[in-house]
């Protein structure tokens, strides 16, 4: 009975982790297909572009890589500058960490190639809340494949109709939005507030900084303001 | 095009290793409070960092004027967030707003 009792518990964590992941694909996909008409224009072959999709996995990254691909830069500024735009992730790394402490390495090693932006938001929220499961691993497995399926589907998608795709009708906004739904339930005291707006201003100040380091200086800002107006 | 095979396998491995980098290092280093504590504020304030710039950035310009359609729906939603804690309402609103604002007011 136990048992089942578990398996119960793992699937519906994992059911969950796919539904909390599901409004963001309306964000994702319009990126997904965009990424595979550029992917296309800059001349790599359907397998490469797909690969990247998988191989890579980050949206960004991919999207500065088949530009500085059309344009012709050497293999190491291209190693290079994707390294740096994804050094974010290594936030990212920090955070979930300490939940994924118990796991085994196999988990560690899948999820962690699944921890994307957009992954990473819907999972956190999840991991902060108050419930003792021990089980939200499945949360994030359910949440990272659900996104990785629809940005393979998308990355396809975007190949094989090329310029075919429709007007994405402003939809890309909706990953700003789906990011606010997750953020401004999150906001429950001063520091936490204060850490929001300090990094949103410092995001703004740095937007000149290439590969999103500006995100980064602006999230470590944010977090040293937070934990500063804790003491005070 | 085996050099794209070489830059796509080597990005992604140092991405994945990005990602899996803290993972691996909480395993045996116990971090201090202090970083223990910031930890609670990554998901805000990265969010934050993301979400504000694509609210007030046209064309890599600030725009804080009511012109701004983002802006407007951006603030909507985020009303909208607080009170229900849900993600759907949320977008719905914000698209609303958003799609109503850029097509028939501004």
């Amino acid at each position: 009975m136990a048992t089942t009792n578990t398996a119960s518990i793992k699937l519906r964590e994992f059911l969950n982790g796919v539904k909390g992941e599901l409004p963001i694909l309306l964000g994702v996909a319009p990126f997904g297909m965009i990424y595979g008409v550029l992917a296309t224009d800059a001349g790599l072959s359907a397998l490469d572009a797909q690969a990247m999709s998988a191989v890579v996995f980050a949206g960004s990254a991919q999207f500065m890589l088949v530009q500085l691909i059309s344009l012709g830069t050497p293999a190491l500024v291209l190693i290079l500058s994707g390294f740096i735009i994804n050094l974010r992730h290594a936030l990212y790394s920090a955070s979930v960490a300490p939940y994924m402490k118990p796991l085994s390495p196999l988990w560690k090693v899948i999820l962690s190639y699944m921890l994307t932006d957009e992954a990473y938001a819907v999972v956190i929220m999840h991991y902060q809340k108050d419930d003792q499961s021990e089980y939200k691993h499945w949360y994030f497995l359910g949440a990272g494949l659900t996104l990785w399926t629809c940005w393979q589907i998308c990355t396809a998608a975007g190949i094989f109709l090329g310029a075919q795709i429709p007007p994405n009708w402003g939809l890309d906004f909706t990953l700003a939005l789906t990011f606010i739904a997750l953020v401004f339930p999150a906001i429950d005291d001063r520091p936490s507030l204060l850490a929001a707006l300090s990094a949103g201003a410092v995001a703004l100040l740095a937007r000149g900084l290439p590969y999103k380091l500006g995100m980064i200086a602006a999230a470590l800002v944010g977090i040293a303001v937070g934990l500063w107006s804790e003491k005070r | 095009m085996s050099s794209i095979w070489t830059v796509m396998i080597v990005v992604g491995l140092l991405t994945f290793l990005t990602r899996l980098s803290f993972v691996l290092l909480l395993e045996r280093w116990k971090p201090p409070q202090v970083v223990r504590s910031a930890l609670r504020y990554v998901p805000v304030a990265a969010l934050s960092a993301i979400i504000v710039p694509e609210l007030l950035l046209v064309n890599n310009t600030l725009d804080f004027s009511p012109g701004n359609a983002r802006l407007i729906a951006g603030v909507i939603a985020a009303l909208v967030a607080w009170r229900t804690k849900n993600a759907l309402w949320t977008i719905a609103a914000g698209m609303t707003a958003f799609l109503i604002l850029e097509n028939f007011v501004l």
